[in-house]
């Protein structure tokens, strides 16, 4: 069919993540504003393809065909070549080691909610679509975006976030769930007691409840933060400038929501 | 002898009489006596009036004569008396400053110490005096120079630091190359020019000239931008170009003054041009380099001190200065190199050290930089007034016109260039804000001053338009950026501090490092937390190492210095832990005394301690929260809408969501149980250590848990959702009066109190002796292990 494509595994992943785009366009029903075409001069199948199906008019897409080529590679080397991913192969990556929150971030890639898949649970393994539908999470903000765009993303982002406090998807962080959080970010510290860790973690649970509900009545008990109560947390910071991989230094970004 | 005397008197008095009206003045003092000393050099000096014969026993010539015991010898102290004057006086300059509050947001603290400066060269100037020879060069590069640049690199805000490198390192670096010699180059076009008189200024003169102009200290610019909270990546800028700038100008500016050495006795060729871009390079890398490996090795070495903190400080300083000398040695950037080698040691350091060391450092660093600026803007302040000037109007003219253009023209050049590699590139507005912010200061002040007079016979106009050019641009453009940063509004980090944020951007960071390892990238964020792993030392000895190696990635990961608060002046004032133990253990002594006296409820009563120590109930978890979180992130201490009033109230009324203990109604018929269980348990001596430390808390941990039985909780669910725990407090009056006494009584109660009081909640029917035991053994092992923090320590 496309000349250049140099295995059948490469031309799976590029039908799959075709598919991904229709289905994602599909999901979204409107059109964002489209970026620029990925640059040419990659010699590579994938981009050949990509840019030949999809030129301009294709909106919103998370990462360019370099970035996804990249990413392919990556995934194949992570999934010792199979078509999907295990969680078992996140033991693969060294440096993931000696990260804290390794469990949660593991955790999060077969997330159900995260992959769009349902509203709660967990999926036993995933594939290349899943993983892009992952690292879309971390696209950096166009700048020609405009308003409504940006809450949008922010939005976006700001969910996956919330997911990985709320672990057992019920839609509120819960003070356990806060803990286990905190405790599991300052495991990578061996001075700290656990219960330094809890006790920073009901504080800020405090602090949520003054800001989120404001005045409660004596009867009234702060069960969580709710998704909108991260929302209002997250006010002041810009997530949109600071939630963002740089997947390579890649000259365009294209965007949706 | 009577005569003597008199004449003595007298012309101690004639030298005190004009400038009586001023005598206020403290440094008139100090002015007053060299004076009088001089004068009556022959006589020992006039205060000796009621000692007339020792004073001639010294004055007199007979050596066989008595000791004498009245003497003074001021030229033996002038120069630091001196010198401690001028500090003194810009301390208490400050101290007026800062208590007029409008003050500070009206113009710079630079601004001040240079009127400070002026007036103190004005009374030089009028009384004759002839000003301490503070500056010379081996002064200034030896003393004065590396505690400033010590002090940019320690308080560096190492994370926002690195995720913008790049644009740093492109803005600092070819930033001043491009000023200086843009400067130099067209001063000397003008120069050319033979109306202006200035033809036997050379090309070498302009550049070394250029490259000392180009010298910008945006410390108070810093100081606006931290008030008007811009965005962080422009604040960095500026921040990188203060940091780096310094070392950038003075390595141009050694290397021009080997040339101009070099040509007075023969022609530089081209080889020697090439010569000297080599140069800058290594002296730069070799700079660095230096720093780094000294920044290792006195991080190595605070892991081992924690038997001898005190010797913590030094090392930090000993290492630094260290790494300058020994850089400055082989001719290599001593600036560079202390500033490697703080940012490198600075993470380390900062884990190894015991809390008061790392209070110590931070202070003195403050205190030896501000010390050394203080010095050199007085200085500059001295050497204004006075005759060693050279008003040139062609030269100091176009060398303001040129700062100005040569800087738009590098800020807008090269951003122009970062912004295509930025993924949030700089907005015209902060490019002007960077353009505007081109403050000069002490350093090209200090560079002009040193310029050897024997190579550039012109000194003193370059001096002089120096000066110019800091005065215009510290008085102008430093009062003038605050409001033009209001006006341009430029786009703001709206930073709150909360333990919230904290956390979820902690998270964040450690989410999107797990990101990028799974990608396999290496992207900046890598670099920036896995710079340091690139040093693995497996020669040593294995096992050590090894373990070290681990803590020292694991400090990688666990703390971020989030400092954005660079204030060259001050330090954010802290409350430490240890204030708010003390606070506490006092107010607790206070509620026993009151409670022995018998009053019922103790603050009512207006004790003096009571009275002045009161704290709203929850500040001591507060502050225990703060304090592990401040522990943990380097946060500054809580914000005031949770210690302060908002505190108070929130303790009472606002926060249902955790329900403290001491607010618990208790039947009174349960009173006395629980009364005996904790006099048993905290007996007066035990009675800090139950407020502050996990440890033994049993008594609470039993008095809560008979609490809790007896309340009646519909709103506890125990098992199913165990985060829903908010217990009421209805607070009902009957049960208030048979609470009161318990109450005051009661230690603080901390979170983890009731924590563990929840966790161990289904064991209910258990002794409460046993449970006791229980949890002071689970907790000794704790302390000791957090007592010696060294693994290796505790291996041997």
């Amino acid at each position: 069919m496309t000349p250049g494509v140099h295995c059948q595994e490469e031309w799976d992943a590029l039908c799959r993540f075709l598919r991904l785009v229709v289905v994602g366009v599909a999901r979204l029903g409107s059109v964002g504003e489209c970026h620029q075409p990925p640059a040419g001069g990659s010699s590579s199948a994938v981009s050949d393809v990509f840019s030949l199906s999809f030129s301009p008019s294709l909106p919103c897409f998370p990462v360019s065909s370099d970035q996804i080529e990249q990413l392919h590679r990556r995934f194949k080397q992570l999934s010792g070549d199979q078509p999907t991913i295990r969680k078992e192969n996140f033991n693969n990556v060294p440096d993931l080691e000696l990260n804290p929150i390794r469990s949660k971030i593991v955790r999060a890639f077969f997330d159900n909610r995260n992959l769009r898949k349902g509203s709660s649970g967990l999926a036993d393994e995933i594939n290349f679509e899943d993983f892009l539908t992952i690292m879309s999470y971390f696209r950096p903000i166009d700048t020609t975006m405009d308003e409504e765009q940006v809450q949008l993303c922010r939005k976006e982002k700001l969910r996956f976030l919330f997911h990985m406090y709320d672990s057992d998807s019920d839609g509120r962080i819960t003070l356990e769930e806060y803990r286990n959080v905190v405790e599991e970010l300052l495991s990578g510290n061996p001075h700290i007691e656990k219960e330094s860790a809890r006790s920073i973690a009901d504080g800020a649970m405090m602090e949520a409840a003054s800001v989120c509900v404001g005045q409660m009545e004596p009867d009234q008990v702060y069960e969580g933060i709710t998704f909108d109560d991260f929302l209002k947390i997250w006010q002041g910071i810009d997530i949109e400038t600071k939630m963002h991989v740089r997947f390579l230094n890649m000259e365009t970004i294209a965007l949706c929501h | 002898m009577t005569y003597r005397v008199g004449e003595a008197h007298s012309m101690g008095f004639q030298v005190f009489v004009p400038f009586s009206p001023w005598s206020w003045l403290l440094l008139l003092v100090a002015l007053k006596c060299p004076e009088a000393s001089s004068d009556l050099n022959e006589s020992t000096n006039s205060t000796a009036q009621r000692e007339p014969n020792v004073r001639f026993a010294a004055a007199g010539s007979e050596p066989d004569e008595k000791i004498s015991v009245f003497a003074l010898d001021y030229d033996y102290v002038q120069i630091p008396y001196e010198v401690t004057l001028w500090i003194l006086l810009a301390s208490l300059a400050k101290i007026g400053f800062h208590l007029y509050h409008r003050l500070p947001g009206l113009m710079p603290e630079s601004c001040l110490l240079i009127i400070v400066g002026a007036l103190v060269g004005a009374i030089i100037f009028g009384t004759d005096h002839k000003s301490p020879p503070v500056m010379d060069s081996s002064i200034y590069f030896l003393y004065l120079l590396p505690p400033i640049v010590l002090e940019g690199g320690y308080f560096m805000p190492t994370r926002p630091f690195f995720e913008n490198i790049g644009s740093i390192l492109w803005w600092a670096g070819l930033g001043a190359l491009i000023n200086a010699f843009g400067i130099g180059l067209s001063l000397y076009l003008i120069c050319q020019i033979k109306a202006f008189g200035l033809s036997d200024v050379n090309l070498l003169q302009n550049l070394l000239f250029g490259s000392l102009i180009s010298a910008v200290d945006p410390v108070a610019v810093l100081a606006v931008f931290e008030e008007a909270r811009v965005n962080e990546p422009l604040y960095m800028m500026i921040f990188g170009e203060a940091l780096l700038n310094d070392g950038i100008s003075v390595v141009l500016y050694n290397i021009l003054i080997a040339f101009t050495k070099m040509h007075k006795f023969e022609d530089i060729e081209p080889v020697d041009i090439l010569a000297g871009c080599a140069r800058f390079v290594i002296v730069g890398v070799g700079g660095v380099f230096f720093g780094v490996i000294f920044g290792f090795i006195s991080a190595f070495i605070t892991r081992f001190t924690q038997n001898i903190s005190a010797i913590e400080p030094l090392i930090v300083f000993m290492f630094s200065y260290l790494s300058y000398l020994a850089a400055e040695t082989l001719y290599l950037s001593g600036i560079l190199a202390i500033t490697a080698c703080a940012v490198t040691m600075k993470k380390y350091v900062e884990e190894n050290v015991s809390q008061t060391s790392y209070t110590t450092i931070k202070y003195f660093m403050k205190m030896l930089s501000s010390v050394s600026e203080t010095l050199i803007f007085i200085f500059m302040g001295v050497s204004t007034v006075g005759k060693n000037h050279e008003w040139n109007w062609a030269f100091i003219c176009f060398t303001l016109v040129f700062c100005q253009i040569w800087r738009a023209i590098s800020v807008f050049a090269l951003f122009y260039v970062s912004n295509q590699f930025r993924t949030f590139p700089f907005s015209i507005k902060d490019q002007c804000i960077i353009f505007y912010s081109g403050v000069r200061g002490a350093g090209s002040f200090s560079l002009a001053f040193l310029l050897p007079l024997s190579l550039f016979p012109r000194k003193k106009m370059f001096v002089t338009a120096t000066l110019v050019v800091i005065y215009f641009t510290v008085f102008i453009q430093g009062i003038t950026i605050g409001p033009l940063v209001r006006y341009l509004d430029v786009k703001k980090t709206n930073k709150k501090e909360s333990i919230n944020e904290e956390l979820h951007i902690r998270l964040m960071d450690h989410l999107k490092a797990g990101i990028e390892d799974v990608c396999g990238h290496w992207s900046h964020y890598q670099v920036r937390d896995k710079a340091q792993r690139i040093h693995r030392i497996k020669r040593l000895s294995p096992e050590d190492v090894e373990s070290m190696r681990d803590i020292l990635t694991r400090n990688m990961y666990q703390v971020r210095q989030r400092t954005l608060s660079y204030n060259k002046y001050n330090l954010k004032p802290q409350t430490s832990e240890k204030q708010a133990k003390e606070i506490l253990i006092r107010r607790q002594n206070t509620l026993r005394e009151s409670m022995r006296k018998g009053h019922s409820l103790p603050w009512g009563k207006p004790e003096d301690i009571g009275k002045k120590m009161f704290l709203p109930r929850r500040v001591g978890l507060i502050f225990r929260i703060t304090h592990c979180a401040s522990e943990l992130f380097s946060l500054r201490p809580y914000p005031t809408n949770l210690t302060g009033t908002s505190g108070r109230r929130a303790g009472t009324k606002n926060i249902r969501y955790l329900s403290f203990p001491y607010g618990h109604p208790q039947p009174a018929g349960r009173d006395t149980r629980v009364a005996e269980l904790t006099d048993n348990d905290s007996s007066d001596s035990e009675l800090p250590s139950i407020m502050f430390k996990a440890h033994s808390r049993a008594g609470i941990l039993q008095e809560r848990r008979l609490t809790q039985e007896i309340i009646p909780m519909k709103s506890l669910p125990r098992g199913g959702k165990p985060s829903h725990f908010g217990y009421q407090r209805n607070t009902s009056q009957e049960e208030h009066d048979g609470r009161g006494r318990r109450e005051a009584l009661r230690p603080k109660p901390l979170f983890h109190a009731v924590d563990e009081e929840f966790e161990s909640g289904e064991e209910s029917g258990e002794e409460t002796s046993a449970i006791r035991s229980r949890w002071s053994g689970e907790h000794r092992p704790t302390r000791q292990h957090h007592r010696s923090h060294s693994p290796l320590l505790q291996r041997k």
